[in-house]
């Protein structure tokens, strides 16, 4: 299959023996199906900025228009649960990155452990949201008719409302990408252990690895847009 | 195209870097830099410093194809157009009425 793949040219014009299997015939090499492959991937990633861009420009605007309610809103948060689950998934990015390295190498076995570690740190991230969410509702502070938080005078109520609107919206939809994220990483690590990527073909845990990737950069301006507008309290 | 391997060395100080500023995020918003709009400021620089750590090394742009990172800047910069073409409307409408 890829005796000396290590070897092997980066730029192949030249007559190579028998085609890589994973080469499809209607590129040149495996280089120019990886270039290709990461373009349409990128692609991808700027309908996802702009996805979650809209979100981000819709919390810009209210949050000019309610600066009091949402720093109030803001507060109802648990600060220590969200900084936690931020570590987490920089962790989870980091085993991620490793085990994108560890493909490069063809490093079979690390693959999937690296694999396997950011699947669990993934689901670290989810469980604690769920508390998270848990706690919003028993509180009333889910948009809605049963919308009733304590702790907030109630002229900032109509304010505090948009705020978990977007809390939820924003929230909701990175987590959707975790949970969908999930499954392909447990493919993925499969398909790694029966042998499918070799060092020179791993395209697709460095394809899974940018978006997982890209997740990470959503929460680190999540984390402090939402947690952290104004901890302390005028 | 990249057959660049990221040595260990790069994901571990990357990582080391994330975590710090994490920590560093969390600590600011906790103090009182004389305005609010300062605080906004700190958070939001911090979030963009991290964010470009992991687009140029984790995401591997510093190693890729021009092409990839002219994806990558065109991609932000309509996302910042969106942002600061509703804002010159939104940011300014209360200044009419005063």
């Amino acid at each position: 299959m890829t005796s000396g793949s290590a070897a092997a040219p980066a730029h192949g014009h030249g007559h190579e023996t028998a085609p890589h299997p994973r080469l499809m015939h209607h590129f040149d090499s495996l280089e120019q199906q990886k270039e290709s492959s990461t373009l349409g991937m990128w692609t991808f990633l700027v309908t996802e900025i702009m996805f979650f861009g809209g979100l981000f420009l819709l919390y810009t605007v209210y949050r000019l228009q309610n600066p009091q309610a949402f720093a109030a809103a803001s507060r109802e948060l648990d600060v220590p649960l969200g900084l936690i689950n931020t570590f987490v998934l920089i962790g989870s990015s980091f085993t991620m990155a490793l085990g994108v390295h560890a493909a490069a190498l063809g490093k079979r076995r690390a693959v999937v452990v690296w694999l396997l570690a950011t699947v669990l740190l993934g689901s670290a991230f989810l469980g604690v949201k769920v508390v998270e969410y848990q706690h919003k509702f028993a509180h009333h502070l889910v948009p809605g008719p049963s919308f009733a938080p304590e702790h907030i005078e109630p002229e900032l109520r109509r304010g505090a409302e948009v705020y978990f609107s977007l809390y939820f919206a924003m929230t909701g939809l990175h987590a959707t990408h975790m949970i969908l994220g999930i499954p392909v990483l447990l493919v993925l690590a499969l398909l790694a252990h029966r042998g499918y990527f070799d060092r020179r073909y791993n395209t697709p845990i460095e394809l899974f690895g940018l978006y997982w990737h890209f997740v990470d950069i959503v929460w680190i301006f999540l984390f402090p847009l939402l947690y952290l507008i104004d901890p302390r309290g005028h | 195209m990249s057959d660049h391997i990221v040595p260990f060395k790069t994901y571990l100080g990357v990582f080391v870097a994330l975590m710090i500023l994490t920590f560093v995020t969390y600590a600011a918003a906790y103090e009182n830099f004389g305005s609010h709009t300062l605080n906004v400021a700190i958070a939001l620089g911090i979030a963009v410093t991290k964010a470009t750590l992991v687009v140029l090394f984790f995401m591997h742009v510093k190693y890729s194809p021009r092409m990839v990172a002219v994806f990558v800047v065109v991609g932000f910069a309509w996302l910042a157009l969106m942002i600061v073409g509703i804002l010159t409307d939104y940011w300014t409408r209360g200044w009419i009425g005063q």
